[in-house]
């Protein structure tokens, strides 16, 4: 006799396969570990637009695996998305997005809103819930005017008039809470951001390296790749470094030519 | 519900080089925890003895306890044999000090530098519980891993298994071993996240012992 | 009729004595054991630094049951012999043994009568061994202490600022936040911090971290002390709160920019 239970699964998401790695870490598989990006990333609404911020680090555990990768994501041409958590995720998740939003300015012909990236995001995100680790900072300007928000593993979201997330997030928003106002001018805008990615920068180990910053007003879209460089190097050998040859003892060689060229004397040419 | 641990790891990193008449020890001044900076200027060397520096890192509360443990075991020693400690008696002592506690251990990965006896430079380099070797050249702590293989390829030493056994000093001259921990220590910084801020470096020799500083990045 | 025995010294004859554990946290593991604890009653942050005539120390005065914001004037900051400040957070009963602690190493230091005293850097050494040592007997005192002082010393008029943690580790710094404060005030006191601050500019800049911390540490209230440490000795200033803004356009209303989301 079939029991309703043996009838194949209509449709949404099996999670057997969470069941079963949970499972298998508790039994003492190590899952390997994923480049994370311990980060700082910052957003807050100014006079005409949003502008956004990230730092340029990238790590594997204690070790710094990119000291200059990028964070700071394009959704639209008016709409830019910071990430934070797994690197692949916050990828992953931005680029599929971007993707949709951009057939549906295809279908549609006209210019992304927000709301909409932020809907497709946090849907993504909730049916998965919260194993595509990717907290982000979406900002951007549309015919509605400048909007800034978080979005969370999870799937929740929040509006706000500044943002910060990652490991960093609460050296900036110390800065953004004491410094914060509304109607900043662009210059003061983009010096507040860059001052809170410099925060977690400087105080936070997960953070550091450059800061990225992202300007998007009514119609225009300034990427400022590396707007600061606040961390050169402090010391430079003079004599720089010889590697001798020899530290790995050959055994034997062989060489094996490669096959002379074979030329081609009948038939025609191929039509182009 | 918050538990108790009772280790926490600080970070930071420690190197020595032994050269034919000289010791370079030297180690950065970050301490931190997780994610945070505690402090940007916190040293983890003590100048045990005239000819024996001593520089750790791992578990700072640990750290401080055993170098005034030795600290004071020094003293002793000076006013029980009217001389100060050589480097390898220090390195005995330290060895049995951290066996000692075996079974609770100094939660700190040691490296000595110093002058031997007959004036040579030697560095002792050790494991948690006391298991330690001479070396010519060492680094311990959170950015070792980036380091030694760069000491290994600049600072080759003979092998070890040698018979009869070579020296293990380095063949370069004082101004070069600094030049070389100085890089050594802006590359690791670079991509250690524990190991920054600032590099305390302690030079012995014949002359006495010499101390400067360098600035690291502070990301 | 009983003679002087084991049993009937009072607890605080040995302060140091492991074998009784402050408050009732203590966990019996088996016979004569007291093992690891966890805190009750703990208080937030504290926010010190050092100005230019001595040490600034501020905190809120709550402290909070597990999450429950239980008390809401206690105060966290308090003076220690002539010359120094302690603040703690953490589990407040083992602040309050603490200073027993600290009273005692005072009383039995002035009974010499050598005209001697002791000054921030003997008690914050004093206290970075009664936190390490009770780590090693596995029943640690769960605070983190700040102690800033100023004392007459080789070089004039020495400010000092350090602090310990539960486990024993501990550092002198300009300036030092404690618990959350670590992760907000920081950030600030590390770009905006100078030697030569007055008075008056210290109060501000600790009023700007307290308010940082009242934003986003949920456990922290409006309530707050400043205290001094100066060569004219100790002041702690009476409870006072700080003004908020909560008049964001963006907070008014939302949902106004994210209509269509859910």
């Amino acid at each position: 006799m079939a029991g309703a239970t043996d009838l194949p699964p209509k449709g949404g998401f099996s999670y057997d396969n969470c069941a079963r790695n949970a499972m298998l870490v508790e039994k003492g598989l190590k899952m390997p570990g994923f480049l994370k990006t311990g980060t700082t990333i910052v957003g807050l609404v100014f006079q005409d637009g949003v502008v956004l911020g990230a730092d340029t680090r990238a790590t594997e555990g204690p070790i710094v695996a990119d000291k200059n990768c990028e964070k700071i994501h394009y959704m639209a041409p008016n709409i830019y998305c910071c990430g934070a958590g797994t690197a692949a995720d916050t990828e992953a998740v931005t680029d599929m997005v971007s993707s949709q939003l951009q057939l549906h300015r295809y279908a549609t012909g006209r210019e992304s809103r927000v709301v909409t990236s932020l809907t497709l995001l946090k849907s993504h995100l909730f049916s998965y819930q919260g194993h595509v680790s990717a907290a982000l900072v979406l900002g951007g300007v549309d015919v509605t005017g400048p909007h800034l928000h978080t979005v969370y593993p999870h799937g929740s979201t929040d509006t706000l008039p500044f943002a910060t997330m990652g490991s960093g997030s609460l050296a900036a928003m110390s800065v953004f809470e004491s410094k914060y106002k509304e109607g900043l001018t662009r210059e003061e805008g983009i010096q507040l951001v860059a001052e809170a990615i410099r925060g977690g920068i400087f105080n936070d180990l997960g953070s550091g390296s450059n800061v990225d910053v992202c300007v998007i007003t009514k119609g225009k879209t300034e990427y400022l790749r590396n707007h600061q460089l606040p961390n050169p190097r402090t010391y430079v050998s003079s004599k720089g470094y010889n590697f001798t040859k020899g530290q790995t003892v050959v055994l034997s060689t062989k060489i094996t030519q490669l096959k002379p060229k074979v030329e081609v004397t009948e038939g025609d040419a191929m039509e182009e | 519900m918050a538990r108790f641990e009772a280790y926490e790891n600080n970070g930071g990193t420690c190197v020595a080089v032994a050269g034919a008449d000289y010791c370079v020890v030297a180690a950065d001044t970050r301490l931190s925890v997780g994610y945070s900076i505690l402090s940007r200027d916190s040293s983890k060397i003590a100048h045990l003895a005239d000819k024996c520096v001593l520089a750790s890192s791992g578990f700072q509360g640990d750290v401080k306890a055993l170098q005034r443990n030795l600290a004071a075991k020094e003293l002793l020693y000076e006013h029980n044999h009217n001389k100060k400690m050589s480097c390898p008696a220090m390195a005995q002592l330290l060895s049995n000090t951290l066996y000692y506690k075996r079974f609770f251990p100094y939660y700190a990965f040691n490296v000595l530098g110093g002058l031997d006896s007959e004036g040579k430079g030697c560095v002792f380099t050790y494991d948690a519980v006391g298991s330690y070797e001479r070396t010519g050249y060492s680094a311990q702590g959170t950015g070792a891993a980036l380091m030694m293989p760069v000491l290994d390829n600049q600072l080759k030493s003979p092998s070890p298994l040698l018979l009869p056994a070579r020296d293990a000093v380095t063949p370069l001259s004082q101004s070069d071993a600094v030049d070389l921990v100085k890089d050594v220590f802006a590359s690791a910084t670079e991509r250690d996240i524990y190991t920054g801020d600032k590099l305390e470096i302690v030079v012995i020799n014949s002359a006495g012992s010499h101390r400067e500083f360098i600035e690291l990045r502070k990301d | 009729m009983r003679f002087g025995s084991d049993s009937d010294q009072d607890p605080w004859q040995q302060p140091m004595d492991g074998s009784h554990a402050s408050g009732s946290k203590a966990v019996a593991d088996g016979p004569g054991t007291q093992r690891t604890q966890y805190p009750y009653v703990t208080g937030s942050s504290i926010i010190a630094l050092k100005y230019k005539d001595g040490v600034i120390m501020a905190s809120d005065t709550g402290a909070s049951y597990g999450s429950t914001l239980r008390y809401k004037s206690v105060e966290r900051i308090k003076a220690v012999g002539k010359h120094s400040l302690i603040g703690a957070s953490g589990e407040f009963s083992d602040f309050q043994e603490i200073l027993r602690y600290l009273d005692e190493l005072t009383l039995s230091d002035h009974m010499w009568d050598d005209g001697n005293s002791l000054g921030p850097k003997e008690v914050h050494s004093y206290l970075t061994r009664v936190m390490y040592n009770r780590r090693n007997k596995f029943d640690p005192l769960w605070n983190s202490l700040v102690i800033g002082g100023v004392k007459k010393g080789p070089k004039g008029e020495e400010k000092y600022l350090g602090m310990v943690n539960m486990i024993g580790t501990h550092f002198e710094e300009n300036h030092i936040a404690t618990g959350f404060g670590n992760h907000m005030a920081i950030p600030i006191l590390r770009t905006e911090w100078r030697e030569d601050m007055t008075f008056e500019e210290a109060v501000k800049l600790v009023e700007k971290c307290l308010l940082v911390l009242l934003y986003r540490d949920r456990s922290s209230i409006n309530k707050f002390q400043i205290a001094k440490i100066t060569t004219e000795g100790a002041t702690i200033y009476p409870p006072y709160s700080l003004k908020t803004y909560w008049g964001f356009a963006a907070f008014e209303n939302p949902a106004q920019g994210a209509v269509g989301s859910w």
